[in-house]
């Protein structure tokens, strides 16, 4: 990945020179942190459980559930770029729950919960990830994509919101 | 014998974690930069340890929060915490929520704003500037979020800045963030 992208950039549009990029170079230090985040999240140099794949595929299953086209473009291109082995893409589809797959069927319940409506997670949600064979390491790992993922979407649809204003 | 605590309160519980923590004997060179461990200070909580698990992302957010919480310029910090009250409102983040409402009042000198936004959300009689902070706060919060361009005029109308308006988007979607981490990896008891 390239050191100087941005992806919240990118995604909300803002243009070099622009009013709103004056407003956002102010916070260029956040951005930037928010940025290494990102790739943090989704291409560590050590993804524990959790691979590259899996995590772009869930990724742009979190943009789906807050019906964000940008991030879903951008989650999907990064699945094709971890070659979206099957196993893995199949994660990101809405329409699936797991099956048969108990660790598949686990990761999906806790992601779309934890995107959709953190307030409703328990004590139970984390057992079930524990009876699914995750590691504590691993459903930390997937607690902070989900929630880094939900960060971001916010922090982009919030200056799309501010373009009109600009 | 402590308890699950169920109700906003500023009185600031303590946090359980539903899984194990990070053994500090067992840390990677890499953890215990990240948690800033040194001989002289080797209290860390029990929240950091469990966020240590994944230290890629940790590394990175604690230099993040601490940025778009107290930067200098920009949105007052107790205008940020009305951010962060507000998303931990919506995502039942008992814990953010004491400690940041707290925070507020301690900064303000006023315990009448926090006390009725716990009594009435979004409904809650505050000043107008106040109201528009929390409204977008509470909309940005939503899955998905449901602030719309009548939010970010309302924003304006009550003298925001634009740099004070990204402050606002940073410190709600923080707390997207933070909320999501403290309210599924474990719960507040009462202290």
């Amino acid at each position: 990945m390239a050191g100087n992208e941005d992806v919240v950039a990118a995604i909300a549009g803002i243009e070099p020179g622009g009013a709103l990029a004056g407003i956002v170079a102010g916070r260029a230090d956040i951005m930037a942190l928010t940025q290494k985040t990102h790739d943090g999240a989704l291409t560590p140099d050590n993804p524990g459980g959790l691979s590259d794949a899996e995590r772009a595929a869930l990724a742009w299953r979190v943009a789906k559930i807050n019906d964000h086209k940008g991030f879903e473009d951008h989650f999907e291109a990064m699945l094709e770029k971890a070659g979206a082995p099957e196993q893995a893409a199949r994660l990101a589809d809405i329409w699936f729950n797991g099956g048969s797959d108990a660790r598949a069927r686990a990761i999906i319940r806790h992601v779309d919960l934890v995107a959709h409506s953190p307030k409703d997670a328990t004590r139970h949600d984390i057992e079930l990830l524990q009876e699914a064979g995750l590691a504590d390491a691993d459903i930390v790992r997937l607690a902070e994509l989900v929630a880094f993922v939900s960060y971001q979407i916010r922090v982009a649809a919030g200056l799309q919101l501010m373009q009109r204003f600009a | 014998m402590s308890r699950t605590v169920h109700d906003f309160t500023t009185d600031i519980p303590v946090w359980k974690p539903y899984v194990t923590p990070l053994d500090l004997a067992e840390a990677s060179t890499e953890q215990l930069e990240a948690l800033k461990v040194t001989p002289s200070n080797n209290k860390v909580s029990d929240y950091v340890l469990v966020l240590a698990h994944d230290v890629e992302t940790l590394k990175h957010r604690t230099p993040l929060f601490n940025a778009v919480m107290y930067n200098r310029d920009g949105l007052s910090r107790a205008e940020r915490e009305i951010g962060a009250v507000g998303a931990s409102i919506v995502n039942r983040c008992i814990y953010c929520a004491a400690v940041h409402a707290s925070r507020y009042n301690q900064l303000t000198k006023d315990e009448d704003v926090i006390a009725a936004i716990f009594a009435n959300g979004v409904d809650a009689q505050i000043g107008p500037r106040l109201k528009a902070i929390l409204t977008f706060a509470v909309k940005l919060s939503k899955c998905p979020s449901e602030a719309n361009a009548d939010d970010m005029a309302a924003l304006v109308e009550v003298g925001l800045g634009k740099d004070e308006i990204l402050d606002l988007i940073l410190s709600v979607s923080l707390f997207g963030w933070a909320n999501r981490l403290m309210h599924t990896l474990g719960e507040p008891v009462s202290a």
